[in-house]
């Protein structure tokens, strides 16, 4: 019932609609509840309507946070193997 | 899908289990809520908890709305889907869930009822302006999430003058239902459930924001972490939970900072307090009576409300003896621990509503956990 989406705004079709795609999926939905909505923008769509603006900034830090978390541990695992050395 | 798969990616998910690993203290216990049903689903579909220790212990928490509507209410949308000349417009999730002697709104409609299911309250109306000579009553349930558009569409039938739209409202609020499981005396006196830690909803608090939580970090010293609904979200979000309580803190922190601020959304806060208000009581399957926990429509829209137009009665009604959804809802009992789980109460024909939601715990163990080898 609270599950969502992230979808791309590809074009405004109304004062308060837009069309979105997930994965190629298009879809006409409403975008009465977010402040300026653009094309090319990602929502978190649900029940037919975008609740919110996905932060593309706050998506890459955490990314990166989870890039840097327990990396030290993935080095241990993929040690570099030892050079085979030419025949 | 972008903002997706990098949220479901196993190696990631490999690292955030060894950090937890190494932070988990092995003497100590970690019993962490996760309020929501889409949480639920999430560790049992992608195996999360065979990642972590055996100390560390999630515990299934309330935040299903088709879960914790009490039967009554749904009787109530029985009822009034077979008077005469009405439409009933509903999210799919309800039309399974077993009301009182054995009916549920699927079977009122093999009875002839005129039910609809309906994606998004924007189907809803158009289904109101299609069939003037209709009473259409939108059956409205849900948390946090599906309140603005219930509102959006109550405004938007008001302005269209559209007189056969009505609402039957049953949203109800997530800190009321935290509140609840930490202190009210209804679950206290029937099993007070030992929670460390909080796994805070995402998609509320997109619209609530964060700031809302912060009482029951200050007041009742639990740490609550938003989680997004991915499965590297919820590890993550342990992950920092264990970090907090490992370092004697309890602090509201944001795991989902891509789509949660501290105040949520405004414009979606503002239409909700323009068209509804407390209900100051409202009943809870499985948490009992919560004052102030539900929202009822304000009297100037009282002609868009179900409840005022049709008068129709609330009479309270018990559930399958032996069910035990009341106290899983409470995070007291695992759906393994029902003697109906997975014999007579299965997902085709569920006795209870955890059973029937794609949120309730007990179908995400029936669906993903049901044939698991306890750890070794």
């Amino acid at each position: 019932m609270c599950h969502a989406l992230p979808v791309k705004i590809i074009a405004l079709t109304g004062s308060d609609t837009a069309k979105v795609s997930l994965g190629g999926i298009v879809k006409e939905i409403s975008v009465a509840l977010i402040d300026d909505p653009q094309p090319g923008e990602y929502v978190v769509l649900h029940v037919g309507y975008a609740l919110a603006k996905i932060d593309e900034a706050e998506a890459e830090r955490t990314l990166a946070l989870l890039a840097a978390e327990g990396s030290d541990v993935v080095a241990e695992f993929t040690a570099p193997k030892p050079a085979v050395e030419a025949s | 899908m972008k903002h997706l798969d990098e949220y479901r990616d196993a190696e990631t998910a490999r690292r955030l289990a060894t950090s937890i690993h190494r932070e988990a203290s092995p003497t100590r216990r970690y019993r962490l809520m996760e309020f929501c049903g889409g949480h639920t689903h999430a560790i049992f579909r992608y195996g999360l908890e065979d990642l972590l220790h055996t100390n560390i212990e999630m515990v299934h928490g309330p935040g299903c709305p088709v879960c914790v509507l009490p039967i009554g209410r749904l009787d109530m949308a029985i009822r009034l889907s077979k008077r005469k000349g009405v439409t009933l417009a509903s999210y799919g999730d309800m039309l399974r869930v077993p009301g009182s002697k054995g009916q549920s709104l699927l079977k009122a409609k093999a009875d002839g009822a005129d039910i609809r299911m309906v994606y998004s309250t924007l189907d809803a109306i158009r289904l109101a302006e299609a069939n003037p000579d209709r009473d259409v009553i939108f059956f409205a349930i849900g948390f946090e999430t599906t309140t603005p558009p219930t509102a959006l569409a109550i405004e938007a039938a008001s302005k269209k003058q559209l007189e056969n739209f009505s609402v039957f409202c049953n949203h109800v609020l997530t800190p009321s239902a935290i509140a609840a499981i930490l202190e009210a005396p209804a679950v206290r006196e029937l099993d007070r459930v030992a929670i460390d830690g909080f796994l805070g909803p995402a998609h509320v608090s997109v619209v609530i924001g964060s700031q809302p939580y912060e009482f029951f970090a200050e007041e009742y010293r639990k740490p609550v972490v938003i989680s997004g609904f991915e499965p590297i979200d919820v590890l993550q979000s342990i992950l920092m939970l264990v970090r907090q309580l490992n370092e004697g803190r309890a602090e509201v922190e944001n795991q989902y900072i891509r789509a949660v601020t501290r105040d949520g959304n405004l414009r979606a806060k503002q239409v909700v307090s323009r068209v509804f208000e407390l209900r100051r009581d409202f009943e809870w399957r499985g948490l009992g009576h919560i004052p102030y926990s539900a929202l009822r429509i304000k009297d100037e829209y009282a002609a868009f409300d179900a409840e005022r137009r049709f008068n129709e009665p609330y009479v309270p009604s018990e559930g399958t003896k032996s069910c035990e959804c009341p106290a899983i809802l409470r995070g007291a009992r695992k759906p393994t621990d029902c003697r109906l789980f997975g014999r007579a109460c299965t997902p085709e024909t569920p006795l209870g509503s955890c059973m029937v939601s794609s949120e309730g715990a007990c179908a995400a163990y029936y669906s993903y956990g049901r044939m698991r080898e306890p750890a070794q």
